[in-house]
Parts: structure tokens; C-alpha cells; sequence
């Protein structure tokens, strides 16, 4: 499984609020959830965003409130991966249980840039930086978390269980 | 190799005779929790799941605490799907409007939760509980639906940061100024994915509702959870609120932790965190004058009794500076009449401030307390990220109640020696 695509770039503490503000979560609807993707940390980005793009960042992503809209929302504004130094570790499992790829790699988020076009081997961890032609390595998952993304996430995983 | 306090009960939830820490376990859930925030996505999550029933009636708490009494018809609708869910599947647990409160002042106070417990709930500060010396952890819906159906949660078992509290804490420092403090000294990740396990003789002088304050915040230095030894205290409040049994688990003397700090409580001083990150923090007195057009005292972290006696102490016979607006919630229905009959909420609408029912409202910028653009609130709350109470250019001051209804008196940040109490 490959993802290719655009890379938009955020700094550190990425917070769950900015993804996806509480004024927007009387709702679960991913596409509803999606137009508000990101607004208060980067208004333009529902603009900018095409399918496959994928979101960098350096530490802690996604800290903060637990709210699986977060990663609905990201995942539903057609992002195929999250690259990070560090996530914070509700919005991990989040991602991993609604199967959206996300990998960390600390030289991966401090070298890659925005609007760099980046591709990401999930089966290798490898990252490729197709602009300024650098690789990086991804921290592999631990063979568990590899079912369940496989499955496409914890309820499939269980229900094949 | 000896175990932390947390390792030991994931190990026997998981039927294990030890665990490690990075070990992937399956352990057993005494409890699950959901809001009408995230229940409702659980609940959809687990109607595509092949098994129908929860796995046990008694174990699952709904509690809808965030928009409620709902603020519009989209979060009605949320409520009754939580509703309709909770009668259907027979929820003992389930709390309307009317007997609710804020989910983590609530459960305890319920006797819902006891030392030696394991619960994982649809909110971010169900660390709370480790004040009773129960493992409990915040996840997201789907791992809710999973919880709710199978009784168990997969976990990566945390290493641990120990924190040895010395001393005594002054007068005007509680809770909030130690745990301020300490992610300000660590971070908001300086305690990713791990423990933050807190012991020392410093302990026997937070009253519970401190300790569940601490506890409340470990979140906010990325911790997996947060977690007090079980002492006199512990059990005197476990045997008042509930029949339940508990379980005391002790750290093994050579558990190994990944890094050590000693805090003195008594060299804590009240302390503030400035926008936009909890680890963003000043004491009181290197604060110059900062105006303030909002004050909000209450929430799972700072809305029960004893924050409300700090505030009503500081507010007696004042009144709110003009200008501003202090907002104030009992976090339960309890605390509320308890409140009422100590005559604390006498003495807050004779300050000039409002009382409102319990409700996670203001605190994440759902309702009841929404700032405009250039507004500032000291808040009693858990974060202040950007846009957290409103617009993305109001901003928020994390304090303790002291500060906070020190603040509403002089309308900027202020302590309670600035009003020579």
C-alpha cells in the first residue's frame, strides 16, 4: 500500500481543538466534519486540500481532547497519511482504530517541506521526498497494529476475529 | 525487574503474572464511559459490529455533560441517539439532565469507580479517576464501541514518570498550582504515553478533590495516565460514596521509572498558564497587569466543593469588578445543592457572578461563556489552546479557583494577597 501526494506542514502541539473546534462537534458527519477540517490553525486548507494529500508535522499531533473527529475529519479531507515526529496517544490509537495511516519519523517532519510531493510505502516505512529527492525511514508498527489497519480498522479487525 | 502501580493492575486485568513496559496487552474493563459527544459516534461504530449487546449492562456510563441541556437541535438530536441507546441496551448508568453532572466529578461521587479499577472512556480526562488508584485513560469512539461490546481494550503498557510531592503547600496553592507546575517543568509531552505516578509524603496534605485535580491534568503533559497511591483518605471517600470492592496496589520498590522529580509543595506558588499551551506557565508574581473580561470557575478539573469553598472564600463580601463576567458551575447536582445549603452560591450572586447547572459548556467553547475576538478569561479549565472558549483570537489563563475568583475581583490576573486575604 502506497500513499502519494502534497504535503501541508504544521509546527508542534497540533491540538485537536485547532483540527476540528467543539463549535463544529454537534455533528459526526465526516464530509460536514471535513469543510471545517483544520480552520482555526489554517483556514485555507479545505481550499488547498486534493485527495491523497498528506500532513506533516513535528511533535505531539493531535494532543489534546479525545474526539475521534479529528482524525474523521482529516481522513474524510481525502489526507492519506499523517508523517509526524511524535502523535499523542489518543489520536494514535484514533487513527489506527479508524485506519488512517500515520507514521512517525522525526527527520522525516523537520526536513520535508510544505507543497513538497511525498510518497510513503507503508509496507517498507520508507518515505520518499519526490521533490528534494531525500528518503527517510518511518517507524514500522508493531505487527498488531498492522492487522488492524489491515482490517481497516478495530470494529472490521474484531467482527474477523 | 519490579513493576509500577499502573503495570500492576494492567497485568492482572490482563491475567498475566507481570507485564513490561511496551508490552501489547488485552486487559478486562471494569468500566467504559462515553459523552454526547463521542457516545453517539460509538454507538454508530457499533452497529456495524456483529455483536448487538454490551457486555454488561452495569459496566458502561453515558453521561451527557458536554452540550447539554442542549444547546441547539443538532446536539438535542446527539442526546436522544445516547438516549435511545442507553434504554435500549438497559444502561444502569445512564444520566439525564436533572441527576447528571460533569462525567469525572460524577462517576467518583457515584461510587462508580474504585481503586484497582481499569476503565478507558470516550473523553480525554478520564485520567481523572487515578486519584482512587484505579487505571483509567481517555481513547476515542471506536475504542469506546469496541469497549462496550467486548468488555476489554487493547493497551501498549506505559513506563513511568515518578513524582515524589515533599512539603506542604501554603495557603492559596492547591491542586492546580502543583499540577500547572509540573507541566510547566515537563511539558505538554513530557509524559507521552507513559505513567505519571505520584507519591511522597507531600500527598497526605491534598485533600481528594486535589488529588483529582492532578490527576485530571496528566493529560495535558501526554500521559497515559495519571495515578495517586491508595491512603486513609482514599478509602475514607471510596467507602462513603460507594459498596463497590477495591483493590490496593502498591509499586514494586524496584519498579523502574524513566525519570524522577521531587516537588516541594511548599515552594509552589500560585501559579498561571498563558495562552496558547498548559505548559505556558508564569507564578503570580511575575504577572504584570492583565485585564481580564471573563472569569469561569468550575469543570472537571476545578467544580467541586472545595474549589467552590476557595472561591466563595475569596469572593464574601466582594464584588466582581465591573466590566466583568464571572461564570461559575457546581460540576455536579450534589456539589450544586451541597453548595446551596453551605450557602456558597448566596455569597457568589451577592458578588455580582452567575451560577450555572453543571455542564462541560465554556470549557471547550461549546456554550454557556463563548468569548469574542480579543477577549481574555481566567478559566479554572484544563486548556487554553487556541480558540478553546471561542474565537481564535480570544484567549485563556489557566488558574486555580483562588486566582480565578481573585481575578473576577480585581478584573485582571490577580492572587488572593492582592486583596489581603
Amino acid at each position: 500500500m502506497k500513499a502519494i501526494g502534497t504535503v501541508h506542514k504544521y509546527g508542534d502541539n497540533v491540538d485537536t481543538d485547532v483540527i476540528i473546534p467543539a463549535r463544529y462537534l454537534n455533528t459526526s458527519d465526516p464530509s460536514e466534519l471535513a469543510s471545517k477540517c483544520m480552520i482555526d490553525i489554517d483556514k485555507d486548507f479545505v481550499n488547498r486540500v486534493k485527495p491523497g494529500d498528506i500532513i506533516v508535522a513535528n511533535k505531539n499531533f493531535g494532543c489534546g481532547s479525545s474526539r475521534e473527529h479529528a482524525p474523521i475529519a482529516i481522513k474524510a479531507s481525502g489526507i492519506s497519511c499523517v508523517i509526524a515526529e511524535t502523535f499523542a496517544r489518543i489520536f494514535y490509537r484514533n487513527a489506527i482504530n479508524i485506519g488512517i495511516p500515520i507514521i512517525e519519523c522525526p527527520e522525516a517532519a523537520k526536513e520535508i517541506e510544505a507543497g513538497d510531493l511525498v510518497e510513503v510505502d507503508f509496507d517498507t516505512g520508507i518515505i520518499y521526498d519526490r521533490t528534494k529527492n531525500t528518503q527517510y525511514k518511518g517507524q514500522a508498527f508493531p505487527e498488531f497494529m498492522q492487522q488492524i489497519i489491515k482490517a481497516g480498522g478495530l470494529i472490521n479487525y474484531i467482527n474477523s476475529k | 525487574m519490579g513493576m509500577t502501580m499502573t503495570q500492576k493492575i494492567l497485568a492482572d486485568h490482563a491475567g498475566l503474572p507481570s507485564v513490561s513496559a511496551g508490552q501489547l496487552i488485552e486487559a478486562n474493563l471494569d468500566l467504559v464511559l462515553g459523552n454526547d459527544v463521542t457516545a453517539p459516534v460509538a454507538i454508530k461504530e457499533m452497529s456495524k459490529m456483529k455483536i448487538k449487546k454490551v457486555f454488561d449492562k452495569d459496566k458502561i456510563a453515558l453521561v451527557p455533560d458536554h452540550f447539554t441541556p442542549n444547546k441547539d437541535i443538532k446536539s438535542a438530536e446527539n442526546c436522544k441517539c445516547v438516549r435511545e441507546f442507553a434504554y435500549s441496551q438497559e444502561i444502569s448508568n445512564y444520566f439525564e439532565v436533572g441527576e447528571m453532572g460533569i462525567e469525572h466529578a460524577l462517576l467518583p461521587e457515584k461510587g462508580l469507580v474504585v481503586a484497582g479499577d481499569v476503565v478507558i472512556g470516550a473523553d480525554s480526562h478520564t485520567c481523572t479517576y487515578g486519584a482512587l488508584g484505579a487505571f483509567s485513560t481517555g481513547v476515542g469512539s471506536t475504542d469506546m464501541a469496541a469497549g462496550m461490546a467486548t468488555g476489554k481494550c487493547w493497551f501498549k503498557v506505559p513506563g513511568a514518570i515518578k513524582f515524589e510531592l515533599v512539603g506542604k503547600p501554603g495557603p492559596w496553592v492547591n491542586g492546580k498550582d502543583i499540577i500547572l507546575h509540573i507541566i510547566g517543568r515537563i511539558g505538554v509531552d513530557g509524559a507521552l504515553y507513559k505513567s505519571m505516578e505520584f507519591v511522597g509524603e507531600g500527598i497526605k496534605h491534598l485533600c481528594m478533590d486535589d488529588r483529582f485535580t492532578i490527576a485530571n491534568m496528566a493529560i495535558e503533559a501526554g500521559a497515559k495516565n495519571g495515578i495517586f497511591p491508595v491512603d486513609e483518605l482514599t478509602i475514607e471517600y471510596m467507602k462513603k460514596h460507594s459498596a463497590r470492592e477495591y483493590k490496593i496496589y502498591k509499586a514494586d520498590e524496584d519498579a523502574e521509572y524513566d525519570e524522577s522529580y521531587t516537588i516541594d509543595l511548599s515552594e509552589i506558588k500560585p501559579t498561571v498558564a498563558f495562552p496558547h499551551l498548559p505548559e505556558n506557565t508564569h507564578t503570580i508574581d511575575e504577572i504584570d497587569d492583565i485585564k481580564i473580561d471573563q472569569v469561569v470557575i468550575g469543570s472537571c478539573t476545578n467544580g467541586r466543593i472545595n474549589d467552590l469553598r476557595i472561591a466563595a472564600k475569596v469572593l464574601e463580601g466582594r464584588r466582581v469588578a465591573k466590566g466583568v463576567r464571572c461564570i461559575i458551575f457546581p460540576a455536579t447536582q450534589k456539589i450544586y445543592l451541597q453548595a446551596l445549603e453551605e450557602g456558597l452560591i448566596a455569597t457568589f450572586i451577592k458578588a455580582g457572578a452567575v451560577v450555572s447547572t453543571p455542564t462541560c459548556g465554556p470549557c471547550l467553547g461549546g456554550h454557556m461563556g463563548i468569548l469574542a475576538a480579543g477577549e481574555r478569561a481566567v478559566a479554572t479549565t484544563n486548556r487554553n489552546f487556541v480558540g478553546r472558549m471561542g474565537h481564535v483570537e480570544s484567549e485563556v489563563y489557566l488558574a486555580s479557583p483562588a486566582v480565578a475568583a481573585a481575578s473576577a475581583v480585581t478584573g485582571k490576573i490577580s492572587a488572593p494577597a492582592e486583596l489581603g486575604l
